[in-house]
């Protein structure tokens, strides 16, 4: 029973360390960034799905993309749009994306590196807006 | 209670039921975008099976060096000797990337060299490029089914599935297929990709020759067909009312190892 002091003294120092991080960090989470619209996007109002589908199912809608054009040789993608009328885009992440988005850096990689997503998409495909700013 | 039998018979049917669920569309293993959705473009080139006859007779080193640099500069394609390392010039050209490019008829036909060749031919340039093979060695060696062959004819790599384990590479009797042991950017000037409208690839990936799938995509004709000055001609060989197979027909023509049984698409007549 002589320990009891120590061992409660332990655990507290233990208690503290172990959850330092949330204590430390607390107050300070950083706001959730905003993705800004380029002046294209803005002109254009709406992209393929409304805004909320947009940001749940970009991800998917690009993975199908490059599966539809690749594997099954389709180039182009009809979504109706909000007043029921077809349209039709050409499934291209480069050219029709950042055709409208044209500043990548704060419309993709704004919110993928703070929610810690490291999509590889630019290991290969090419914002075709860098070459501008590079010979600036 | 429920038998053995009629357990196994549920079991038989739920089995059946799950697999038929997971239909063919997800036969890779991926997403797709619902086929009622999606279609080609209105003036897509089609064939039933795509094939090349490319005329000796009109190669020279001009029209050469004018469709390896259309080709390779609108694909994206790295120059070897522009990378950084290694530098010792030998030791650069393991690193080299090549679609399309010049070849001597004793590397391009062996091992069915005639031995007393005339000295015309001796000295003929040849183009070799992926040859869209009927029988492709490098589709069955592809673990990932990243090489695929297309319902007309052509060859085509899908950069996102490639693990980069070169088996392709190796089931290739001609040589085709290069291997990114670098990242290719380093090969493009400033590292920008010559053309903007086509993507780079990774290091880590094997490329070669897509017989411009995305020219023909959109109504186009192959690059190296457009600057060749009609020493390149592509067209359906399953036509038999097409240019290709009139031009096979009234002349002679040779294909790369057709011994190994291959079936190579790219004719060439001399």
């Amino acid at each position: 029973m002589n320990e009891k002091i120590k061992i409660i003294a332990g655990v507290a120092i233990f208690a503290v360390i172990f959850t330092c991080p949330l204590w430390i960090n607390m107050g300070k989470a950083k706001e959730a960034p905003v993705p800004v619209l380029a002046e294209k996007a803005k002109a254009a109002k709406a992209c393929i799905l409304p805004k909320d589908e947009m940001r749940a199912k970009h991800m998917k809608i690009l993975d199908g993309w490059r599966n539809s054009v690749v594997r099954d040789g389709q180039r182009i993608h009809m979504v109706k749009d909000a007043d029921g009328k077809e349209k039709e885009y050409e499934m291209s992440l480069s050219n029709t994306c950042l055709g409208c988005h044209t500043n990548k850096a704060e419309f993709c990689d704004k919110c993928h590196s703070y929610a810690s997503v490291n999509p590889y998409c630019w290991d290969c495909h090419v914002d075709p807006n860098a070459k501008k700013e590079a010979s600036l | 209670m429920k038998n053995r039998r009629e357990f196994l018979k549920t079991a038989g049917a739920t089995a059946v039921g799950v697999s038929a669920l997971s239909g063919s569309a997800f036969a890779i293993g991926e997403y797709f975008i619902s086929s009622k959705e999606t279609k080609p473009h209105a003036e897509e080139k089609t064939a039933t099976r795509w094939g090349m006859v490319i005329n000796t007779k009109k190669l020279n080193e001009e029209v050469i060096h004018e469709i390896t640099t259309a080709c390779h500069t609108k694909h994206n394609v790295p120059d070897c000797m522009t990378f950084a390392e290694p530098k010792d010039p030998k030791r650069k050209k393991h690193h080299e990337i090549k679609w399309i490019w010049e070849e001597h008829y004793h590397n391009a036909f062996a091992p069915d060299v005639v031995e007393y060749l005339s000295k015309k031919l001796e000295h003929t340039p040849f183009l070799v490029l992926c040859n869209q093979c009927q029988n492709p060695p490098c589709v069955q060696a592809c673990p990932t089914k990243a090489t695929f062959k297309r319902p007309d004819g052509i060859v085509l790599m899908d950069f996102h599935r490639c693990i980069g384990c070169r088996f392709c590479m190796a089931a290739c009797p001609y040589g085709s297929r290069s291997f990114n042991f670098q990242d290719p950017r380093n090969g493009l000037p400033d590292r920008l990709p010559t053309n903007p409208a086509f993507p780079t690839r990774m290091k880590g990936v094997v490329e070669k020759c897509n017989f411009c799938a995305e020219r023909l995509a959109i109504g186009k004709k192959p690059y190296c067909e457009e600057v060749s000055k009609g020493a390149i001609i592509t067209g359906d060989l399953g036509d038999e009312h097409s240019e290709i197979r009139k031009l096979l027909e009234e002349n002679n023509a040779i294909t790369r190892k057709s011994s190994l049984g291959t079936g190579p698409s790219v004719f060439y007549l001399v």
